[in-house]
C-alpha cells in the first residue's frame, strides 16, 4: 500500500475518533476563547496599541490552545495499548507520524480559524485585509507548530506529567516559527502587506518548516521503536 | 588514569586563570565603558564554550542513536549540563554588564536573548531526562531532543537578530572588532582556560554518570534474584 | 527455514541484561509455548521478537526477514496486554480500519467475516466502550487474526479471558495451526497453552532454561517443566 495511502488511513482514523468525542477540539476552542477574553483585561481592546500587538496575541492563543490538541495526539493511543497495534502494523513510522501530523493540523487549523473570527470581533481587527497572505502565514506557522507538537507528543506520551512537559518543551523550540508568524500576522492585520521589508520572516518560517519536517521524518523511527 | 588527566587539566586551567586575572586587572580601562568592559574576557568565552558543549552533545546524541552505546549518552548529558552552567554564567555576567552600562538588569539584546532561549531549550533536555525512568528510552528520547535543539539554535539566533533589525534596541560590545593585539592574546588564553575547565567538569560528570549506570544495573540484578 | 528464529539476542535496560543470549526457533506450523515466572523476560522477549524494541545484540528473523520490515509485519499478528482497539469507534469501524492499515483488498468484507467468526456480528455497530470484557477480548482476537497472519505472537492471551473467549481463541488457534500458521505464545495458563503447544521454552532470569518438544508429561502435569528445569 502506498505511503500516502497509509498516511491518509491514519489521518482519517484520528479525525474520525476525534470528531466522535470532540474532547480535544472542544477543550482547545474553549481555552482559546478564555484567553482572548482574559487578554482584554491585560490590554484594552479599544486602544490602537493593542491592534499593533494583535499578531503576537493571536499566536500565543494559537500556541497554547494548540498544545491541547498535540497532547491528545499520541495519548489517544494509550488506552488499550492501541499504539502497539499501530507500531506492529505494516505502516512505516514516517507514515504514522505524517498521518497524525495532518490530523493535528486540520484540528488546530479549525480552532485557529474560529479563534480568528472571534478575535476580529472582540478586538475590532480587520484581518481580512490581506486574506490570502494571512492564510499563507497561518498555514505555514501552523505546520511548524504541528510538526514539533506531534513529535514531542510522541516523546512525552509515556510521561506522568505530559500535559505540563509538552508545552514546556515545545515553546522554546518553536520560538523562531512563532516569532515569524507573530511578526507577519502583526503586519498583515494592521495593514502592511508582505513585501521585501518583511519577506525574511516568511523565509524563516518556511525554512523552519522544511528543516524540522525533514528531521522529524528521519528521527521518528527511533521515537516509536525502542 | 582519567582522574589524573582531569586533575592535570584542572591545574593548568587554574594557573591560566590566575595569570589572566592578574594581567586583566593590569590592563588599561576601555574608553567608553570603563572597567566593566573587562567582563568580556569571561562573558564571551563562556558563550563560546557553551556552543562547543552543544556541538559535543550533538555528536554524543547522534553516536548513541547509531551505536546504542550508553557511553555516548553519558557524554551527551555530562556536556549538556556543563554547557548549561556556562550559559547561565554568561547570562549573569551579561546581566551585570547591562546593569552597569545601561542601568537595567535585562535589555533583550540579541545575544543575551538568544542565550536565554538556548538555556531554556537545553534545560528542557534535562527535564525530559528526569521524567523518563527506563534507561534506554531515556537515552533515545534525550538524543532525539538534543538533535532538535541543536538545529534550533541557529534558527533562534537568526530570528532574534531579525527581530532586532526591525525593532532596534540596545546593543552590547559593539566595539568587538577593535581589540588590541595583546588583549586578543589574553582573550584566547582565557578561552583556553575556560575550555579546559569545561573539559574537567565534563570528565568528572561522566565518571559520575557511568557509576550511576553501574549502580542501576546492579540494583536491577539484585531485584531479579 | 524457521518461521521465527531468535539468534543470540540480548536486550539491555541501561547496563542490565533483561535477555541474555536467547536462542530459539519455531518451525513453520508449530506452536511454541513460552513459560516462566513473572520477571523472567517473556514479555520483553515477545515484544522484541514482534519488533517493538530492537535487541542490543543478536538478530531476530520472522519468515527470514527482520520484524521491522513492512512486508514482515503484514504477515504478523500480535496480541499484547491491551486489546488494541479504539473505544470511541464501533467494532466494525475498528476492524475496517485495521483492514485498511494492513492493505487488505476488501477491508469491510474481512471485518464482517471476522466479526462472525468471533461471535460479534450482532454488535458490529456498537461502540467498543460499551462492550463487556469478554466481547472486548474477542474483538482483540478478531483484530489480530483479521489479516490472516502467518505468524502469531501472543503475550499471555488467556489471562483474564472469560470461558467463551477462551473457547473462541482456542478454536481459532487450532484452525490456524491446521493451516500451517506458526504461533508463539507466552503464558501463565499452562494447561490451555500446553494443550495447543508442540514445543515449550522455559525462560528463567532472561535466559532459556529449557527448549524442546512438548511431551505428554508436561501436559498432564504443567508444573513438571518448572520442577525439572527451572527453580520450581
Amino acid at each position: 500500500m502506498g505511503f500516502f495511502r497509509q498516511v491518509l488511513v491514519v489521518t482519517s482514523k484520528d479525525l474520525r475518533a476525534e470528531l466522535r468525542t470532540k474532547e480535544a477540539i472542544n477543550a482547545s476552542l474553549a481555552f482559546a476563547l478564555v484567553i482572548l477574553v482574559l487578554f482584554s483585561f491585560a490590554f484594552d481592546p479599544l486602544e490602537e496599541t493593542t491592534r499593533a500587538i494583535s499578531g503576537g496575541l493571536l499566536w500565543i492563543v494559537f500556541a497554547f490552545a494548540g498544545a491541547l490538541v498535540f497532547n491528545r495526539s499520541f495519548t489517544r493511543e494509550l488506552p488499550n495499548d492501541c499504539l502497539d497495534a499501530l507500531v506492529a502494523a505494516p505502516v512505516s513510522a514516517p507514515a504514522l507520524f505524517l498521518g497524525k501530523s495532518l490530523a493535528n493540523y486540520v484540528l488546530v487549523l479549525a480552532m485557529e480559524l474560529i479563534a480568528l473570527v472571534v478575535f476580529g470581533v472582540f478586538y475590532n481587527v480587520h484581518w481580512t485585509q490581506f486574506f490570502w497572505q494571512l492564510m499563507l502565514v497561518v498555514a505555514l506557522g501552523n505546520w511548524g507548530m504541528t510538526v514539533i507538537g506531534t513529535v514531542f507528543s510522541a516523546l512525552t506520551v509515556n510521561l506522568r506529567l505530559r500535559e505540563v512537559m509538552l508545552p514546556l518543551l515545545i515553546y522554546p523550540m518553536l520560538l523562531p516559527a512563532l516569532a515569524a508568524a507573530m511578526q507577519l500576522t502583526g503586519y498583515l492585520v494592521t495593514g502592511t502587506p508582505i513585501s521585501s521589508q518583511n519577506i525574511a520572516w516568511l523565509q524563516m518560517l518556511a525554512g523552519f518548516d522544511v528543516i524540522f519536517t525533514a528531521v522529524s521524518l528521519v528521527l521518528i523511527e527511533h521515537v516509536l521503536v525502542g | 588514569m582519567k582522574e589524573k588527566i582531569a586533575y592535570g587539566l584542572g591545574v593548568i586551567a587554574m594557573v591560566l586563570f590566575a595569570r589572566n586575572i592578574y594581567l586583566i586587572a593590569g590592563l588599561p580601562q576601555e574608553v567608553n565603558q570603563g572597567a566593566i568592559f573587562k567582563i568580556i574576557f569571561f562573558h564571551a568565552p563562556m558563550a563560546i564554550t557553551a556552543m562547543y558543549c552543544s556541538c559535543v552533545a550533538l555528536i554524543g546524541s547522534v553516536m548513541f542513536l547509531i551505536t546504542k552505546n550508553f557511553k555516548y549518552d553519558a557524554l551527551a548529558v555530562a556536556v549538556t549540563e556543563v554547557g548549561l552552567g556556562f550559559l547561565l554564567a554568561n547570562l549573569i555576567t551579561g546581566s551585570i554588564w547591562a546593569r552597569v552600562i545601561w542601568g537595567v538588569w535585562w535589555a533583550w539584546d540579541v545575544r543575551l536573548t538568544s542565550a536565554l532561549v538556548c538555556w531554556l531549550l537545553y534545560a528542557g533536555y534535562l527535564m525530559l531526562r528526569r521524567a523518563i525512568e527506563e534507561p534506554t528510552q531515556r537515552a533515545t528520547f534525550a538524543a532525539v531532543f538534543s538533535i532538535f535543539a541543536f538545529l534550533d539554535v541557529p534558527l533562534v539566533y537568526f530570528s532574534i537578530r531579525l527581530f532586532r533589525t526591525q525593532h532596534p534596541g540596545p546593543v552590547f560590545f559593539s566595539s568587538e572588532g577593535s581589540f588590541p593585539p595583546d588583549w586578543s592574546a589574553i582573550f584566547a588564553l582565557n578561552m583556553l582556560a575556560l575550555t579546559l575547565l569545561a573539559a574537567v567538569m565534563t570528565i568528572v560528570r561522566l565518571g559520575q554518570e557511568n557509576a550511576q549506570r553501574e549502580i542501576d544495573s546492579l540494583r536491577r540484578t539484585a531485584h531479579a534474584i | 527455514m524457521s518461521a521465527v528464529a531468535v539468534d543470540g539476542v540480548w536486550k539491555f535496560y541501561g547496563d542490565y541484561p533483561a535477555l541474555r543470549d536467547i536462542r530459539l526457533e519455531a518451525p513453520e506450523g508449530s506452536c511454541l509455548a513460552l513459560i516462566g515466572r513473572n520477571g523472567a523476560g517473556k514479555t520483553t522477549l515477545l515484544r522484541t521478537v514482534a519488533g517493538f524494541m530492537r535487541p542490543g545484540r543478536g538478530s531476530i528473523r520472522i519468515l527470514g526477514k527482520s520484524p521491522r520490515e513492512t512486508e514482515t509485519r503484514r504477515s504478523m499478528g500480535f496480541i499484547g496486554h491491551g486489546i488494541a482497539v479504539y473505544d470511541e469507534l464501533s467494532a466494525i469501524e475498528n476492524l475496517t480500519l485495521y483492514g485498511r492499515l494492513y492493505g487488505l483488498p476488501d477491508p469491510k468484507k474481512s471485518a464482517v467475516e471476522w466479526l462472525e467468526r468471533t461471535g460479534l456480528e450482532r454488535v458490529r455497530n456498537g461502540l467498543v466502550r460499551e462492550f463487556s470484557r469478554g466481547m472486548r477480548q474477542r474483538l482483540a482476537v478478531a483484530r489480530a487474526f483479521l489479516h490472516e497472519p502467518r505468524v502469531l505472537l501472543l503475550d499471555e492471551p488467556f489471562t483474564a479471558l472469560d470461558d467463551r473467549a477462551i473457547a473462541v481463541l482456542q478454536r481459532l488457534l487450532r484452525e490456524a495451526l491446521a493451516a500451517n500458521k506458526t504461533i508463539v505464545l507466552s503464558t501463565h495458563q499452562l494447561r490451555e497453552a500446553l494443550e495447543l503447544a508442540s514445543h515449550v521454552a522455559l525462560l528463567a532470569r532472561g535466559q532459556v532454561a529449557f527448549h524442546g518438544p512438548c511431551t505428554p508429561e508436561m501436559v498432564s502435569d504443567p508444573g513438571y517443566v518448572y520442577a525439572r528445569y527451572g527453580e520450581g
